[in-house]
């Protein structure tokens, strides 16, 4: 095995599982990262926006008289200059409980009637400079009538409270349930002979990536071509939503390039309106328009995290064992429907509730309100940590008030181990079939990690020694690497959820590698190299992974749940199979053997059972100068697949976290 | 009205006219197009934007343009030699001390003032002296052990140290 630049990279098969080092840290450890804000093009202008201070507030007048008279303003837009213009729409459709479609009022670019939350957008200011846009937009005269606001989701769906939308009666944008029949819940948990109750905020979360929003969008009015920088975590999915959606443009001459990302943690993979904006603006006023968010936009504008009110009751029989789940969630959508939020709490949410647990009937019913903040959509697990809290809450809590041991207390109520081949995935009663898993194995290696039975001993000892100890347990499953198109597209998804992978096979034998998966700190361009350096038997140095080009590759959905090498790292591995299975024909025509006679190994091509083989390199060669070449066999190394996932993945696991406390008092007193 | 300026950026001065308002991260990433330096928060909260002024780390965002006048500016874009790496920059490669990357750049200035004052910093240190740097992405831990990295090659016997490191 040799080494390239001192960097421990094998070169042969293996390389899979193996640590290596990342490949993309150079340009970021030496400042040459290129994030949207460093990217300026010839002629550049820049937005600053005029938002609104007040939660909820009738536009009485928006004046940009004094703004547009300042230095360097090249143009001014309000919500009157897009009236015509479609709002942003949400990529998931849920259903009300009697079969209507959810409410969906789409975001307006910039809103002209009311402001719905603090920071919806009023106007933009374009200008010469930053600094210039900024000072005219300070210069914007925007006369507001305050109104009453609602920003908690229970209160919103109460008669007499303020509407966000005056055609969305009650605030309510669905109600939904899943698992199994209420009745049927309702009368298992009475049979129950102990029942823990539990209400809780699963509080609001800024997401908070370091690197702010940020757009750059252009128009070249010769070719009528857009395109558009955006820091996002989905460009094909931003490309589809802003064309189709809301510009009403041809997909084709929109080019939407998502380039190093700072992070994003599920908040940079929503179409926000700035981007359908900014690509609006610079048809009309003919030169690129940049936006970089403040960190105070940032807050204000950025999809939150949760915000569910939820009552949870778990009910057991006298051995501790779950008989039945009911909960019911109010969630906070905010003002408008991001692209996912309909999804989060619902699908991403209610299907996670079988937990690892063996609970046999299991409802959850939630209500989904519009209110006077800042939409709320997925971030970081998004909808599958608020159920595992929600269960491992449940379970806690039952451990202290039936005074039982919070780890047997799991043990009784594990899923026993199955391996989804001798035995059968597992059914939940909220729709999800696990693949495979075995829960108890986790949780006595964290046990094990701990030394349980020494620590409860440490415990009682502590509390003699004036210090509390305690612990708390999380077990979870998530279902991850989504999602098979056909079970998202049932369930309300406006998008297929496949990825594509396409791998070039150069004449030399260099491999170049594009994905419609997006790397934002996950590192694609080390481990999808390592996946194909390893599958192809070549160096690491021999692969280029190009990501977050919407041009570069036929289409792409992104990055976001888990799906990154699940399902992106799987399309790419299929079309090396493709390239491999053609390899065998080029390399059986210059061994003079048969393709099925042909074994790919180690980079290498060989005819069974003799030493007789042809490198991969040279096979890419003879693809490229097809010379001496099979028959009907087209030239060219170059294949591209769509892999669409036939489940989710469920990884699953266990916390323990071990807290001590010193206990003293402290008298206080003044002189 | 612009005010001029003299800087020494990265051992090259550049000699300009500038708003007073100008702040000295938006110098550097748009007059002088060194973007390596990036602005996370513009509240001095984030850290990603600090450079060594002087020597001493200092958040660009924090600083006029005007003020950084007769000062010498080391940038992340400064801190390898002749495609030599320095060593905090190997240690972030070597420790998975990034992801997205965006708040390395700060991470190792700030890093960088530390080990010039402190040659061997425990990890209490390293933690305490990058607290005005957020990572949202690692969870910090290997970014401590990055610093760790560097610190224990500058200090090896025989490392041999560049001329920049010794005057930085
Ligand atoms: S940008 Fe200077 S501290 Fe955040
Ligand atoms: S690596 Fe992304 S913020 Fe630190």
């Amino acid at each position: 095995m040799s080494t390239n630049k001192g960097n421990g990279m094998a070169t042969a098969s293996g390389l899979i599982g193996k640590s290596v080092k990342r490949v993309e840290d150079k340009r970021f450890t030496t400042g040459h990262g290129q994030f949207t804000e460093d990217i300026v093009l010839p002629g550049q202008t820049y937005a600053a926006f005029v938002r609104s201070q007040y939660a909820h507030a009738k536009i009485l007048s928006v004046d940009v008289s004094a703004a547009k008279a300042m230095p360097g303003v090249v143009a001014i837009y309000t919500g009157a200059d897009v009236a015509g213009v479609n709002g942003v729409p949400c990529g998931w459709q849920v259903n009300f409980k009697n079969g209507n479609a959810m409410r969906e009022p789409k975001h307006p670019l910039l809103v002209a009637d009311k402001a719905r939350h603090a920071g919806d957008a009023i106007a933009i200011v374009i200008a010469e400079s930053k600094e210039e846009a900024v000072d005219a937009a300070q210069a914007v005269n925007v006369e507001y009538e305050e109104l009453p606001c609602v920003v908690d989701a229970f209160k919103a769906t109460q008669s007499g409270a303020p509407l966000v939308h005056d055609d969305v009666p009650n605030n309510m944008c669905f109600d939904w349930a899943l698992g199994n029949p209420i009745e049927e819940v309702n009368e298992a948990m009475s049979k129950a002979s102990h029942v823990t109750t539990l209400e809780f905020v699963n509080q609001r979360l800024v997401p908070n990536a370091i690197e702010p929003r940020s757009y750059n969008s252009s128009y070249d009015a010769i070719n009528d071509k857009y395109t558009l920088y955006t820091s996002t975590q989905a460009p094909h999915l931003i490309r589809l939503l802003m064309s189709a959606f809301v510009l009403g443009l041809p997909e084709h001459k929109v080019h939407v390039i998502g380039p190093d990302v700072g992070g994003g943690f599920g908040s940079k993979c929503f179409h926000y309106t700035e981007e359908a904006l900014l690509t609006w603006c610079t048809k009309k006023i003919g030169r690129p328009v940049k936006w970089t968010a403040e960190r105070t936009e940032s807050f204000l504008l950025d999809a939150h995290g949760r915000d569910h009110i939820t009552k949870a009751e778990m009910g057991f029989d006298n051995d501790g064992k779950i008989v039945a789940l009911r909960a019911k969630t109010y969630v906070n959508l905010g003002a408008y429907l991001s692209t996912f939020a309909s999804c989060v709490p619902t699908y991403l949410h209610g299907t996670l509730l079988q937990g690892l647990y063996t609970t046999p009937k299991i409802n959850i019913d939630v209500t989904a309100a519009f209110t006077h903040t800042t939409p709320v959509d997925a971030y970081r697990g998004a909808g599958r940590p608020e159920a595992s809290y929600l269960l491992e809450r449940l379970v806690d809590l039952t451990a202290h008030e039936m005074n039982m041991d919070p780890a047997e207390l799991r043990f009784k109520n594990f899923i026993p181990p199955f391996d989804g081949v001798n035995q059968p995935g597992y059914q939940t009663q909220v729709a999800l079939q696990y693949d495979s898993g075995n829960y108890e194995a986790v949780l006595k290696k964290g046990l094990e990690i701990l030394d349980y039975e020494d620590f409860r001993k440490a415990q009682k000892e502590a509390a003699n020694n004036g210090k509390l100890l305690g612990v708390g347990f999380s077990t979870y499953i998530e279902a991850c690497g989504i999602a098979p198109s056909a079970v998202a597209g049932a369930l309300g998804a406006r998008a297929g959820l496949f990825e594509v992978g396409h791998v070039r096979v150069q004449p030399t034998g260099k491999v170049s590698v594009y994905t419609g998966s997006h790397s934002h700190g996950q590192g694609h361009e080390t481990t999808f190299a390592q996946v194909v350096a390893d599958k192809l038997g070549i160096s690491m140095d021999d692969v280029e992974i190009v990501h977050g080009d919407s041009e570069s590759v036929a289409f792409g959905m992104g990055t976001y749940g888990s799906r990154s090498i699940a399902v992106g790292g799987t399309a790419i591995v299929k079309s090396i199979e493709k390239i491999i299975e053609k390899g065998k024909k080029i390399a059986a025509h210059l061994l003079e053997a048969s393709a099925d006679d042909v074994d790919f190994a180690n980079g290498k091509f060989t005819v069974k059972g003799t030493d007789k083989s042809v490198p991969f390199g040279n096979v890419a060669l003879t693809a490229y100068v097809p010379h001496h070449y099979p028959k009907d066999l087209e030239p060219g190394l170059d294949f591209s697949s769509f892999y669409d996932p036939a489940n989710f993945t469920f990884p699953f696991g266990c916390h323990i976290a071990v807290v001590e406390l010193w206990m003293m008092s402290v008298m206080l007193s003044t002189r | 009205m612009s005010t001029k300026i003299t800087v020494t950026v990265n051992g090259a001065k550049h000699i300009d006219k500038v708003e007073p308002r100008l702040l000295l991260v938006y110098y550097l990433r748009d007059v002088l197009k060194l973007t390596g330096t990036h602005v996370g928060c513009d509240t001095s909260s984030c850290g990603a934007c600090t450079i060594l002024v002087d020597g001493k780390a200092t958040k660009s965002c924090t600083m006029l343009a005007v003020q950084a006048d007769k000062c010498k500016i080391t940038t992340i874009e400064g801190m390898a030699t002749n495609g030599e790496l320095h060593p905090l920059q190997e240690g972030f490669n070597q420790c998975h001390g990034l992801q997205c990357g965006f708040c390395t750049p700060g991470m190792i200035m700030t890093a960088a003032d530390l080990l010039k004052n402190n040659k061997k910093p425990s990890e209490e240190q390293i933690r305490a002296a990058l607290e005005g740097n957020f990572c949202r992405c690692t969870g910090y831990h290997n970014i401590v052990k990055a610093v760790q990295y560097a610190a224990d090659k500058m200090s090896a016997p025989r490392a041999r140290k560049t001329k920049k490191e010794a005057a930085l």
